[in-house]
């Protein structure tokens, strides 16, 4: 039963470097740069179940008849196509006097914000049911 | 005539068992709410008590040569992990996972009330152990 502790903690781990994305993108979400390649892209985590208990090889590959945690496999960036916009009086604006925003969509930030909170705190109510279910187990017969 | 604690606990000790482990594997699931690809697993209860109920009462048990070997409950495999299978999803989403956060909570609590459930009933039975041991002073 231990090994909740780890299956739980790798989920609330992975759900934090989701909602730290999400700050990112939302602070970045008017961030204008002079050229396409430099404008600043959504960047979002990508999740694998994968061993993380004790003892298990780490970041293994799930098999048959074992527990997975939660792994964070990589931060991908969004490579949809970012707005340009014309705004000559702008001072990181190019030659012709456009500048390039970033291409986060701040009403998928918000939601994936709220997803990400919600799932945290059902990892913790299972951490803490575990743990208050673990001390009544040690505490057997000694009443 | 001895104390056993096999008979004495009868079959909440292995419920105890299948208890922890379905708390795991539903633990499991919550925490992949969100991966991609995911299945929900989940045990069957009653299969899974009476395969362990099973194999601590019948085959594989360690043999008792001399008379005062003690009986060891649990080395035939009533350990053994309990058959996962796949949940089948209400409402499938699109990345493949299956998991239901509001069925898998449910099922999380339910479990957690019955595996306290079982706690009591074991804590009762020590308790009238220790009370038939001291004579009921």
């Amino acid at each position: 039963m231990s090994s909740i502790f780890d299956i739980a903690s790798s989920a609330m781990n992975a759900q934090m470097v989701r909602l730290n994305t999400t700050a990112s993108n939302l602070a970045n979400v008017d961030t204008v740069s002079t050229t396409e390649e430099g404008a600043y892209r959504a960047r979002n985590p990508v999740f694998k179940a994968a061993m993380v208990a004790a003892g298990a090889t780490p970041g293994r590959v799930q098999q048959d008849g074992q527990l997975p945690g939660v792994l964070v496999q990589e931060i991908a960036h969004n490579d949809g196509p970012v707005p340009m916009r014309y705004e000559p009086t702008n001072p990181m604006a190019n030659e012709e006097g456009y500048v390039f925003g970033s291409n986060v969509n701040a009403v998928e930030e918000m939601a994936n914000m709220i997803s990400a909170s919600r799932s945290y705190q059902s990892n913790m109510e299972v951490f803490n049911t575990t743990k208050t279910l673990m001390l009544r187990t040690l505490q057997l017969g000694q009443q | 005539m001895a104390i056993n604690f096999d008979k004495a606990l009868g079959v909440h000790e292995q419920a105890l068992q299948v208890r922890a482990q379905r708390h795991e594997v539903l633990a499991s699931n919550i925490a992949n709410a969100d991966t991609p690809g995911y299945k929900a697993r989940d045990i069957d209860f009653r299969a899974a008590l009476q395969k362990s109920a099973q194999s601590s009462a019948g085959q594989l048990r360690l043999l008792s040569t001399q008379a005062n070997h003690m009986s060891v409950s649990g080395v035939g495999g009533s350990n053994g992990p309990a058959e996962l299978m796949y949940r089948m999803p209400l409402q499938p989403s699109l990345d493949g996972n299956t998991v239901e956060s509001h069925v898998e909570q449910a099922q999380f609590a339910d479990n957690t009330m019955r595996y306290q459930a079982t706690l009591q009933f074991l804590s009762s039975k020590f308790s009238g152990l220790k009370n038939v041991i001291q004579g009921g002073r």
